[in-house]
């Protein structure tokens, strides 16, 4: 499962459970988002035991773009069967701004800034 | 009569260092212009870190120039969309975004028309943010987001600029010279670093 722009990418690799972002997200409004809401819905309608979304190399991520990963961390906190870990970069200012934000959501979130 | 809310200062600007981006509302639909956004957001960036003291904090893995580079794109970008969104398409008023250099600031000051009617619940939104716990009303604001399954406006643009790039806030609200009536709205972010 991949979405592919211009701008960005995300991609879902099975074997690894992992969901990686690149590039920019700006979209506008949930409307624009939505094909990677129905992804993300996706994967956690499998139930993954432990699932990845490796951000390292998303540069750029507008309040939308947090929206959207906040509300798929609460789903994901809702389903006590799953665990969630998000790999973020310290190079990248919004994540070392941002991203802590996920884990005050879900406390049992893997936060790894590398 | 100009109404204020929160942190604004009149009768700026107050630096020699500035630079101003204009948009007619009416020139380009606002769907082909969203892209310009990010675009105009990344250009005051990339353009004032040009002006910033010499970097001397080497150790850290962010330095001071990318995050003050990060913080400006994030912040301009968030202020942008919000204008373009909530703009009056009815209103002549060119949307405009101003970003100064202060000797330890940097203020951005962004102008936009809104519909009359809109001035209301935007000033009760507005004293909402200023009369709460900045981090309680994010958090309370992504809890309510995620039962919203309608999607509307996520609500999260001036709460992360308080909460993770601690910047300060205020509005000016005007009455535009013109019928039908028209309002004016700008929004002023002062980021200290």
């Amino acid at each position: 499962m991949e979405i592919k722009t211009n701008s960005f990418e995300v991609e879902y690799d099975k074997e690894i459970n992992t969901v990686r972002f690149q590039g920019s997200l700006r979209l506008s409004g949930m409307d624009e988002y939505a094909p990677i809401v129905e992804l993300l819905n996706q994967i956690a309608d499998q139930n993954p035991a432990n699932l990845t979304l490796d951000l390292r190399a998303l540069e750029f991520l507008n309040s939308s773009g947090i929206n959207v990963l906040s509300k798929f961390v609460i789903r994901v906190r809702q389903n006590k069967e799953m665990g969630l870990t998000v790999k973020g970069s310290e190079e990248i200012a919004w994540q070392t701004k941002s991203l802590k934000n996920l884990q005050r959501l879900m406390p049992s979130l893997t936060l790894e800034l590398q | 009569m100009a109404e204020i809310f929160g942190n604004f200062i009149e009768n700026f600007p107050s630096s020699e260092e500035y630079l101003i981006i204009g948009f007619s509302p009416s020139s380009i639909p606002l769907k082909q212009r969203w892209r310009n956004n990010g675009l105009s957001a990344d250009f005051l960036a990339d353009y004032f870190t040009t002006f910033l003291p010499a970097d001397e904090s080497e150790d850290s893995s962010l330095n001071q120039h990318a995050e003050i580079k990060g913080a400006v794109s994030y912040i301009a970008n968030e202020l942008l969309e919000n204008a373009m969104k909530f703009n009056d398409d009815q209103c002549d008023l060119p949307i405009s975004i101003a970003l100064y250099l202060g000797t330890n600031n940097l203020v951005f000051q962004i102008t936009n028309s809104i519909p009359p009617e809109a001035v209301k619940p935007f000033q009760e939104y507005i004293e909402k943010i200023l009369s709460s716990d900045p981090q309680d009303l994010y958090l309370e604001q992504l809890e309510k987001n995620a039962l919203d399954e309608e999607g509307g406006s996520s609500r999260l643009g001036y709460l992360t600029m308080i909460n993770d790039y601690m910047a300060t806030l205020g509005w000016k609200f005007e009455k535009l010279e013109q019928k039908p009536i028209g309002i004016s709205v700008t929004t002023m972010v002062q980021l200290t670093f």
